[in-house]
């Protein structure tokens, strides 16, 4: 993703050593790092989460506000997603308005929760075609250490899964708040699984210097279903139609396993 | 979405009236815009897109030029009045998103290391969108960077496929990529077997899935044929001119 520096000695290590099926951190091609993921750590955010995936760090915020719905859909809530490239995230991160890379993980993180529908949009229309909710899912990546997207989904289904919606009623038309909370209503946990393509491989979770290496990645996010909803590959490289086949089996398993961590919180 | 629209009729009939497995009427021209060093127009439905492409040339900004290659730079832009509503003319979240993913997906086909610290530019305007602007403007760019004479390994070409009405489809309209359940959208290299982009929205079950890339495969081969006939088209069209020149 990032023009972090590797080595050319360190590039062709990593790249051999997955020629023989193994990697340098000492993963299989199919293991993910370790997971770690903490909810509600920001009590002025309506939901909230912490993920580590190995050293990559992410945050979510989930603020909840008042708005109007998109004119073709007036019976829905709407739902917007931002990513913000922290410059404390990584040497190669700077302060400005976002960048490409910062818009992609913003969308696919987006695609997955939207497609297969997760959040009961319908469920917050207040008054069809004039006042919904917004919901704002804020991605803040905190430490870059390679394979954001999966990151950032996971940290993003965990901070809706306790989110928490004030409670409103209709006087004259105008919304007031009353006191007390309920849960976000929520219906799916969507699970994105990220390949990097590295010496004719797929590799599960890519850090950053694997990232650096790969010539293609591959993203692909489930439903509880087990049904793809979302799909991006990204990177300058190519795969074949034997690799995207293999991918989806693949990514069909993990995605589970990590829907199983993601449900224990 | 207040009512829905039957997206395939009883006899398997879609709104514009092709079978489930049929591209859209194409139309390819090569060589249209006199200032860029490469261009190309795609008609493809009711889309219609112009490709330009500029360079290889001197990199600007300087310090963005890279020592060992070209910098190669894409803007997918739309036009105001290419859809419904008016598009706001900035560039939204979504035209960043697509520039990078039609330019990923035509790097792989470009001799870059040929033309060290120079860029080579490609524009692609949406002058009318109808669905899969996004494979039809790398359809159309692939064509522009040829007629520019840039070195290329492949051409690249992009087609969609997906699920709509309940079944699978290739090529989706406006209305199918709207309404329909899922749209994947992808670009091929032909003489690779190689795949440079792949998006997918919507619900799919992985066995779906695999027949949406094979339909769409299937599309991509199909236009292939067509971005060849144009390219020979451009040149026939000179050697007509100039042997009639010759005569006189």
């Amino acid at each position: 993703m990032t023009s972090i520096m590797v080595s050319r000695i360190r590039r062709q290590q990593i790249a051999q050593l997955i020629t023989d099926g193994k990697r340098l951190d000492g993963r299989g091609l199919n293991d993910f790092r370790p997971i770690q993921i903490e909810s509600g750590i920001i009590e002025k955010a309506e939901g909230s989460a912490r993920v580590r995936l190995g050293k990559t760090e992410v945050m979510v915020g989930i603020k909840i506000d008042l708005g109007e719905p998109f004119s073709d859909r007036p019976n829905e809530g709407v739902l917007t997603t931002n990513a913000e490239f922290v410059p404390l995230a990584s040497p190669e991160f700077e302060a400005g308005p976002p960048g490409e890379e910062s818009m992609e993980l913003a969308r696919v993180v987006d695609r997955g929760i939207r497609e297969s529908k997760a959040i009961e949009l319908e469920k917050l229309c207040i008054i069809p075609g004039k006042k919904v909710l917004v919901v704002f899912i804020d991605v803040y990546v905190l430490n870059h250490d390679g394979n954001l997207i999966d990151a950032s989904t996971l940290a993003s289904i965990a901070a809706l899964m306790n989110t928490k919606i004030f409670k409103y009623e209709l006087k004259d038309g105008e919304v007031e708040k009353k006191p007390g909370l309920t849960p976000l209503p929520l219906k799916d946990t969507p699970t994105s699984v990220t390949f990097a393509a590295i010496s004719g491989k797929l590799v599960v979770d890519p850090w950053l210097d694997e990232e650096e290496v790969m010539d293609a990645r591959l993203t692909m996010t489930f439903d509880k279903k087990g049904r793809i909803c979302a799909i991006q590959k990204g990177g300058v490289g190519t795969l074949s139609p034997q690799q995207i086949a293999e991918a989806t089996s693949t990514a069909k398993e993990k995605s589970e396993e990590l829907r199983k961590i993601v449900a224990k919180r | 979405m207040t009512e829905k629209t039957i997206l395939i009729n009883k006899e398997g009939i879609r709104t514009d009236g092709r079978k489930l497995s049929e591209l859209r009427p194409i139309k390819l021209e090569v060589g249209i815009l006199s200032n860029a060093d490469g261009s190309a127009y795609i008609e493809q439905g009711k889309n219609k897109i112009l490709a330009a492409v500029y360079g290889p040339r001197e990199a600007h900004p300087r310090h963005l030029a890279l020592p060992d290659k070209a910098l190669l730079r894409c803007r997918y832009h739309m036009a105001p009045f290419s859809v419904e509503e008016r598009k706001s003319p900035a560039p939204s979240r979504r035209e960043v998103e697509l520039s990078k993913v039609i330019r990923e997906s035509l790097e792989p086909a470009i001799f870059l290391e040929k033309f060290p610290r120079t860029s080579i530019d490609i524009f692609i305007e949406v002058l009318q969108a109808d669905g899969g602007t996004r494979c039809a403007g790398i359809t159309v760019a692939s064509l522009a960077l040829a007629d520019a004479g840039i070195p290329m390994r492949d051409l690249i070409v992009a087609c969609a496929a997906g699920k709509a009405g309940g079944q699978m489809v290739l090529d989706l309209n406006d209305i199918e990529d709207k309404e329909g359940e899922a749209d994947v959208p992808v670009a091929y290299m032909p003489s690779f077997d190689a795949v440079s982009l792949l998006q997918m929205d919507g619900e799919l079950t992985i066995e779906e899935f695999q027949q949406a890339l094979t339909l769409a495969l299937d599309g991509c081969k199909q236009i292939h044929a067509l971005q060849k006939e144009a390219l020979k088209a451009k040149y026939q069209a000179i050697k007509e001119a100039a042997e009639v020149s010759e005569e006189e």
